[in-house]
């Protein structure tokens, strides 16, 4: 059997005991070891393969909290402020203005042959154009006769024409919803908040029904974002995994080019909690290397920029009422007992502290009833959680995966509007989750946010808002954590961590490879690292070559 | 002869074990031949009786008497919207919110779609639980908005607690729920006319069938026959009926027309009647003690 050795500028193992190396020995897709060339070449007849001897490599990237749609939504014109890249490399520069907005999108527009096809949009984001609204009568300036719909960054709002609220039936008066502002004319402005009024209309302007979902095509081009940066296992946290999805997947991530390890999480809603527990346990017999299935996502509360985040006492700084739950304390504590006693992994998605303490009570209880040693129950978003809230956390074994990117996309909001200055500050705790050993990673969340490890590293490092505003200086993490965040940090929250996340004799042969080197980088540059591709299971995806 | 109506939609909403699937179950065996469509949130642990249940398919429960019943997971507007086009269509929604829903939001997206309307907000509230959950630290408040969203509240389980706290809990009860119609019920078995307004659509006939509590309800019809402003009357009747549960009717506008009033608690609804219908009010009130 002959072995691959990769040579390399320098290669960062996350393996304490020889963190930097130059060599590293592949066999059957699997890491041989990491060392000297003269050390490994001690395994036997090697080929040398010096495509990466000016490069760096780390252990590949692990996305803890991401959505494969973000490869769907890439059919849609984007129109976020941000540059951002596409599944097949091209950067979108940001749109900054309601002009530049329409003024992309009419460029869509003109491509459409069909005359009734509708346009959708994403990203959309007012807030940094100082709040100023799109509105249906700026959208059927692009076109009046077809329907047209802009999904907000947030996921939480959608823009809309005039056709496309005909096409819905609702260009009419006496509408009375607090989700539809109205204009002058007593008609809606075009503007839908929320998934109740996103709904009907989004139908009409080419947004799917289930937004959870992605396609074949979706789950293709989410893995070429993910070899773009640098990532070889993401998740795709929270579908409800009906068996043609299941079979789809399986299939797509069995392809011999198919560049990326998914994780699929089965989102709890719209089944009983023994039903789901049934459900998980039939998907974890139907794994395979590249599709990990078998943990569950449980959804405890709405978000905070959408007010729907369940919070504590004193509540919302602007005075909004208290948000949503999405789940009873009866039915969590059902799901939780059931999961520890089969066994089965969940997260949890709270964003206010008041559902972060909601998981922690039920957590509490559940694991009287069935101790466990190891259960990994991650929290994810967690965004408000406190210092005693990370104690617990720490006691009760838990897990947690911060929402990082946020603090830099909508920091400035929770300073000003959502939770005021003084717990904006802590929001996305890194540093008290460290000092507390709560095992921690973070994340995209992707499409809310552009997938990308090394940004999010960024993110954690620097808490810088998008004024460019340093947000909670005590949170700040270094380099060396925040590196450790998107590999092992993530995969152990996966129960990966035995797997993936590191480069050492056992381990699988991913790698994200970097043409700068992370560690040497200044910490503010960090998001500005550039990645040639990945190696996925001995693999080799060259960005580039996609 | 009548235009192409809207589907009512009746919300029940309630925390959990308030009985709401109870209630769900006792409409179905009540429905006498009108085709209700019941949305769920969760296909439970038999959320429908059994001997209900003709085919199971998917996300669709066929049931007998040309109901069905269908889960609606995480998209509730997605499922009316496929209810609302169901052929033969269902004479009425029934929509069973989740434990954690506040249904008046539920009410509030209802009036974006355009083939059903909102006829009741029907709240369940066990007599046992119902205040001490009101005070739990994390479902206090949410216990709170869907009390204060009702309609109607069926007060139920009465047969658990004492006559001096079940005086006290219908009169907190009152307070909480910006003076909603109070029904007593054990077992959710409230007369259907009482939770489903619209169910008796084009012909008036006093109160259709006999509720199962006699002494609980009294009914009687308003014969209207001069003209009124009916926004006028509907306040009216509500402020000099206190025991008022829900009326529907006919009655002449001062203009000459003929408008169909529905009233539910403190809320009234008038819209164009169906021609050549016959004038007059059905009242269905809570019978004094």
């Amino acid at each position: 059997m002959t072995n691959t050795i990769f040579s390399a500028k320098k290669i960062i193992t996350m393996n304490p005991a020889r963190p930097h190396v130059t060599h590293v020995a592949v066999r059957e897709g699997r890491v041989l070891g990491a060392g000297t060339l003269e050390e490994l070449s001690g395994w036997g007849d090697y080929v040398l393969d010096e495509t990466f001897k000016d490069k760096v490599i780390m252990p590949g990237l692990v996305e803890g909290h991401s959505h494969a749609m973000e490869g769907t939504l890439w059919k849609y014109t984007y129109v976020g402020f941000f540059d951002r890249m596409d599944p097949h490399g091209k950067v979108w520069g940001g749109v900054k203005g309601i002009d530049a907005v329409l003024a992309r999108l009419k460029e869509s527009e003109a491509k459409l042959s069909d005359p009734d096809a509708p346009l959708p949009g994403w990203s959309l984001d007012p807030i940094y154009f100082n709040n100023e609204r799109v509105n249906r009568h700026d959208l059927d300036k692009v076109s009046s006769t077809r329907a047209i719909g802009v999904m907000h960054a947030s996921g939480h709002i959608l823009n809309v024409n005039s056709k496309a609220l005909e096409l819905a039936g609702l260009l009419k008066t006496g509408i009375d919803h607090p989700g539809v502002p109205l204009g002058d004319d007593g008609l809606p402005t075009g503007e839908l908040k929320g998934p109740d009024v996103m709904t009907p209309v989004g139908v009409h302007v080419g947004f799917d029904r289930d937004m959870l979902s992605c396609d074949e095509d979706g789950l293709v081009d989410f893995a070429k974002l993910c070899v773009r940066t640098g990532v070889t296992t993401a998740t795709d946290l929270a579908a409800r995994l009906p068996e043609e999805a299941v079979a789809m997947m399986s299939e797509v991530t069995a392809r011999d080019d198919y560049p990326a390890r998914i994780v699929p999480l089965r989102f709890h809603h719209g089944v009983t909690p023994k039903d789901l527990i049934e459900h998980v346990l039939q998907l974890k017999e139907q794994s395979s290397d590249r599709l990990r299935l078998g943990m569950i996502k449980v959804v405890v509360d709405g978000s905070i920029q959408g007010f729907s985040a369940r919070v504590r006492w004193p509540g919302y700084y602007n005075g909004a009422d208290n948000g949503l739950w999405y789940i009873s304390p009866e039915q969590l504590s059902e799901i939780i007992n059931m999961s520890l006693e089969k066994g089965i992994h969940i997260h949890t998605h709270t964003n206010g502290d008041e559902a972060t303490e909601l998981v922690l009570d039920c957590m509490e209880e559940g694991l009287r009833q069935h101790p466990s040693r190891d259960h990994r129950f991650t929290l994810q978003h967690c965004q408000l959680a406190d210092r005693a809230q990370f104690r617990r956390m720490a006691k009760l074994g838990m897990c947690v995966n911060l929402f990082a990117n946020h603090h830099f996309y909508w920091g400035d909001e929770h300073y000003n509007l959502t939770v005021g200055p003084e717990r904006a500050l802590r929001m996305n705790a890194c540093a008290t989750a460290l000092e507390n050993n709560v095992p921690m990673a973070i994340h995209s969340d992707a499409p809310i946010t552009p997938l990308g490890p090394l940004f999010t590293a960024w993110c954690a490092v620097n808490r810088l808002t998008a004024s460019g505003r340093t947000q909670g200086e005590s949170e700040k993490i270094d380099v060396a954590a925040a590196l450790y965040a998107i590999t092992l940090g993530a995969a152990y929250t996966l129960k990966l961590d035995g797997e993936i996340g590191s480069i050492e004799t056992g381990k699988r042969a991913d790698f994200a490879i970097l043409v700068d080197d992370p560690e040497s980088m200044p910490p503010e540059k960090l998001k500005d690292v550039r990645v040639w591709g990945t190696v996925q299971d001995g693999r080799i995806f060259s960005a580039a070559e996609l | 002869m009548f235009p192409e109506q809207n589907i009512p939609v009746t919300i029940i909403g309630g925390y959990l074990g308030s009985g709401k699937t109870t209630l769900v179950n006792h409409l179905l065996r009540n429905a006498n031949g009108k085709k209700l469509a019941v949305l769920v949130n969760e296909f439970g642990e038999l959320p429908i009786d059994a001997d209900l249940i003709e085919a199971e398919e998917g996300d669709i429960i066929s049931l007998s008497g040309g109901c069905v019943c269908c889960s609606y997971g995480n998209d509730l507007t997605s499922a009316i919207i496929d209810v609302a086009q169901m052929r033969p269509a269902p004479d009425h929604i029934v929509l069973e919110a989740s434990g954690v829903a506040l249904p008046g939001a539920i009410a509030s997206s209802l009036s974006l779609l355009n083939n059903c309307t909102l006829d009741g907000i029907v709240v369940l509230a066990d007599a046992e639980t119902v205040q001490k959950k009101s005070q739990d630290k994390y479902m206090g408040d949410t216990i709170s908005r869907q009390l204060s969203d009702a309609d109607i509240v069926l007060l139920n389980k009465t047969d658990l607690v004492s006559a001096d706290r079940l005086l006290q809990t219908r009169e907190w009860l009152k307070q909480c729920s910006n003076n909603a119609s109070v029904v007593d019920t054990v077992h959710s078995t409230a007369p259907i006319s009482v939770v489903l307004q619209d169910f008796e659509r084009s012909a008036l006939k006093p109160a259709s069938g006999k509720p199962h509590d006699t002494s609980q309800f009294e009914s009687y019809k308003l014969d209207m026959e001069e003209a009124v402003d009916p926004k006028k009357f509907a306040s009216e009747l509500i402020t000099n009926t206190p025991e008022l549960v829900r009326a529907k009717g006919f009655l002449l506008d001062l203009d000459g027309t003929v408008k169909t009033l529905q009233i539910v608690g403190q809320r009234f609804m008038v819209s164009a009647a169906p021609q050549g219908i016959e004038c007059g009010v059905i009242v269905i009130c809570i019978r004094g003690d």
